[in-house]
């Protein structure tokens, strides 16, 4: 089991990386966009690293255990939920900058905004 | 396995999202910082539940990642001022 342990700390080193990374992009950036672009695209990034962890974690020991394994439960409904998390992740963060923009929100020191006779088309 | 660091890092990283909620300026805003908080709260919930050897929490992390996706849906079509 020792050379699934390091890919699974491997991973939670990689997802706890991006996850912070996106934390503190929510601080710095200066505007709603730049933020939507730092938070989403980092943490769904550093979460599906922490997902696959768990399943490298459950799948190695439903190897050694034997198919009716409790193992077996944790790795398939795992793959569930980064199913789930991917999916609808990608899909909010569309509407949520679809919707600001139609709400009036401009962009930090924007000069032209070329979506804005296209809305009204 | 040792779960249990990454655990309260997640948590330490759930904080500093929470705090955008109540600093940032703007419904849009603070609708970024909640859907980012709920991504958070799934992994956590999957660490978690891996850490305690129980498949209810993955359970629960599916269910609360579909469930807070229809919350954003409905949150950013009443930024939109769209009726309903």
């Amino acid at each position: 089991m020792a050379p699934l342990n390091t890919v699974s700390y491997v991973f939670i080193g990689i997802g706890l990386f991006f996850n912070f990374v996106g934390a503190f992009g929510l601080h710095r950036f200066p505007d709603m966009y730049t933020r939507l672009h730092a938070a989403t695209k980092c943490t769904t990034f550093g979460s599906i690293f922490l997902i696959l962890a768990v399943i490298v974690q459950s799948a190695g020991i439903w190897a050694v255990e034997g198919t009716p394994s409790p193992q077996s439960i944790m790795c398939i409904h795992s793959v569930l939920a980064l199913v789930a998390l991917v999916v609808t992740n990608a899909t909010g963060a569309h509407a949520i900058a679809r919707a600001a923009h139609r709400s009036g929100e401009k962009p930090a020191k924007a000069v032209v905004d070329d979506l804005e006779k296209k809305e009204n088309d | 396995m040792n779960w249990l660091p990454a655990v309260i890092a997640m948590a330490v990283c759930i904080i500093i999202v929470v705090a955008r909620i109540f600093i940032g300026p703007g419904a849009p805003t603070r609708l970024v910082a909640f859907d980012t908080t709920n991504t958070l709260v799934v992994a956590s919930l999957v660490i978690v539940g891996m850490m305690f050897n129980h498949v209810v929490f993955i359970d629960v992390a599916i269910v609360y990642a579909l469930l807070s996706f229809v919350m954003t849906l409905y949150v950013a079509k009443y930024i939109q001022g769209d009726k309903f």
